[in-house]
């Protein structure tokens, strides 16, 4: 058997507020195999956000560990993980969160500064990102001049240009109407399918749920059972 | 070519237009006035800078005002380590208004100018003076002023010395160095003289001031030492002193307006450099967003707080860049405007550094808490702030 792409075990989360102890999580505990597209759901405020953020690194678990593909996360300090996320961790966002003063082809180099790639190899492999969202005829373009749902394939483009491990996106269809939902539902779908991308996606939109592999709901701080779709 | 990080910061600065504007303006008035309130105060020392120091000058001790006897000439000629001689007094001639103000010294006509050899002056019109009972020397600038040619007469009205006194021009001096002063009047001691000997006999044979110009390798501690010694309890003690010194003790008068001069200077820099972190502060603020964004990418916090600081030092040393650039133009403008009040009024080379490195710390400083906020920014708080 593979090992898990990602391993939560025994994670729990609560915030302090004023004193109290608000909890938002309570001992999740699962895995995530290679290869899985899986599709978080559940009602506003049951934790799918928190969740999802502590998966990629840019939030810390009250107690528990998050293994991903081997590493504890949960025992990383700032810069470890600043390092980690950018290696390992593709985010899609659900109001995309591109630069406004940075063009198509800049958004998606951007994370590739992060990178020992030079220059040439900086833009070679943003054009091939944007070339498959199928956004070539649109790199001087930018956020402002795009439409919602070309502005998530530029999100989408940058989160896949240095070639993460697993993808997580918060509601990624939550802002677009239901044909550029679509349009994004199914690049997520041949990225899993054809490039074995490890997706983790929050979701409240059933349609968007049918898309993935496999499915669970959040609510009240615990998760369900798997459900694998055929 | 521009680095893609350099030209994120470069869009951010450009960013909102009208603010950026504005700050650049603020940026280029303050660093313009910082640059014009120094000129004013380098060109208040301008007398002390352009001091020579190997002159010594002896005056009354009791005060500038009470003159030296002439006799003394020859004993403090006689001290060692004196290589030559001259001497002056104040004049205080008005040129037909009081407005027309310029300083008018006569001077000891064969041994003056051998002393003062940034008073270039040809040797024709050197000879001709000296010939000339009633000629003057004026400089360049004096001249240019008045439109005055050698060969032309200026009468002069006596303040100290009553009296109408007619000048013939002789020579027009140049000065060899920047910080000269071409806006001064000298005539012949021995006309002065001879005509108080007819008219007011008490009042001459006076000098105002022994120039002395130190032999090689004196001492000026020593030679004034020996000098004042030589006056000691006689009626008339002197007073010697460096000529930078001297010239001190004029702007030691006005020393608390120069002060005032050089705070506003600062202040000017303090105001703007919290208008600027004010403007840096805001554009910090609506970018939490962003600045959460380039994190979860996966930006360590230092190259967050680098973009930052790149943006603050990019408006601020553009608005140094032009103001330093407007300066010397302006100052030059201006100085047409001052020059009875400050004779050498230029901007110095140390005045446009400390310009450039004004434009530096108001870059720096502004950014400092915007950046180490975006520095410290959580993400997850980060990206739910509302653009
Ligand atoms: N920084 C915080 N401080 C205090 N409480 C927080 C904080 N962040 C989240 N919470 C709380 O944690 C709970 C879960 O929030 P979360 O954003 O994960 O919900 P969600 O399932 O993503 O909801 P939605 O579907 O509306 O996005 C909420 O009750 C929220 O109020
Ligand atoms: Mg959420």
């Amino acid at each position: 058997m593979t090992p898990p792409c990602v391993s939560l075990q025994h994670v729990s989360k609560h915030y302090e507020r004023g004193g109290q102890r608000l909890p938002v999580l309570s001992d999740i505990h699962f895995d995530i195999q290679p290869g899985d597209y899986l599709a978080l759901m559940g009602p506003s405020g049951s934790g799918k956000s928190t969740l999802l953020n502590l998966i990629a690194g840019i939030d810390q678990p009250s107690s528990g560990a998050i293994v991903v593909g081997g590493t504890d996360i949960a025992t990383l300090g700032e810069r470890a993980l600043a390092d980690w996320r950018a290696a390992n961790i593709g985010f899609i966002f659900q109001f995309y969160n591109l630069m406004p003063v940075l063009n198509a082809l800049e958004n998606v180099e951007l994370p590739l500064l992060l990178t020992g790639l030079n220059r040439r190899q900086r833009r070679e492999r943003a054009l091939f990102a944007l070339e498959l969202v199928g956004l070539s005829d649109r790199l001087q373009h930018y956020p402002s001049e795009l439409s919602g749902g070309q502005q998530q394939r530029v999100a989408i483009a940058r989160a896949i240009v240095s070639d993460p491990t697993l993808l997580v996106a918060d509601e990624p269809t939550g802002d677009l109407d239901r044909k550029s939902g679509e349009e994004i539902l199914t690049l997520l779908e041949r990225l899993n399918r054809d490039a074995g991308k490890t997706i983790i996606m929050v979701t409240h939109d059933q349609k968007a749920a049918d898309a993935a592999r496999s499915v669970r709901h959040l609510e009240k701080g615990e998760l369900s059972a798997l459900e694998v779709r055929a | 070519m521009l680095t893609l990080f350099f030209r994120f910061a470069l869009r951010n600065t450009l960013r909102h237009r009208l603010r950026s504007l504005l700050t650049l303006a603020g940026l280029i008035v303050a660093i313009l006035a910082f640059g014009l309130l120094q000129t004013i105060i380098s060109a208040w020392y301008a007398g002390v800078n352009a001091a020579s120091p190997n002159r010594l000058i002896s005056r009354n001790a009791i005060s500038l005002t009470f003159p030296l006897p002439l006799a003394y000439a020859e004993r403090i000629r006689a001290q060692e380590g004196i290589e030559r001689l001259s001497w002056a007094n104040w004049f205080g001639g008005v040129y037909i208004d009081e407005s027309n103000f310029f300083p008018s010294f006569a001077v000891d006509a064969p041994s003056y100018f051998a002393l003062y050899p940034e008073f270039v002056l040809p040797a024709e019109q050197q000879a001709a003076f000296i010939r000339d009972r009633r000629g003057a020397v004026v400089g360049a600038k004096l001249a240019k002023r008045f439109g005055w040619e050698v060969g032309d007469v200026v009468p002069l009205r006596g303040t100290i010395y009553p009296g109408n006194w007619d000048f013939v021009v002789r020579g027009i001096y140049h000065g060899r160095d920047a910080s000269t002063d071409e806006n001064q009047f000298f005539f012949q001691w021995d006309y002065l003289n001879e005509r108080l000997r007819n008219t007011l006999p008490g009042m001459s044979n006076q000098v105002g001031i022994y120039l002395l110009q130190l032999a090689p390798g004196q001492n000026a501690a020593g030679v004034s030492v020996r000098v004042d010694a030589e006056f000691r309890n006689s009626l008339a003690e002197t007073l010697t002193e460096t000529e930078k010194a001297f010239q001190m003790s004029f702007v030691a008068m006005t020393g608390a307006i120069v002060s005032a001069i050089e705070i506003v200077s600062y202040v000017v820099i303090l105001i703007i450099m919290a208008v600027m972190a004010n403007t840096m502060a805001m554009a910090a603020r609506e970018r939490s967003r962003e600045y959460a964004t380039l994190k979860a990418l996966g930006f360590p916090p230092h190259g967050i707080g680098m973009l930052v600081l790149a943006e603050s030092l990019l408006l601020a040393l553009a608005g140094g860049a032009i103001a330093v650039a407007l300066t010397p133009p302006l100052a030059s403008a201006i100085s047409h405007q001052l020059e009875q009040f400050f004779p050498v009024f230029a901007v110095q080379t140390v005045t446009m550094q400390h310009q450039a490195l004004a434009a530096l710390g108001i870059g720096c400083v502004a950014a400092i808490l915007p950046a180490l906020r975006a520095m410290r920014i959580r993400i997850t708080d980060g990206l739910r702030a509302i653009a």
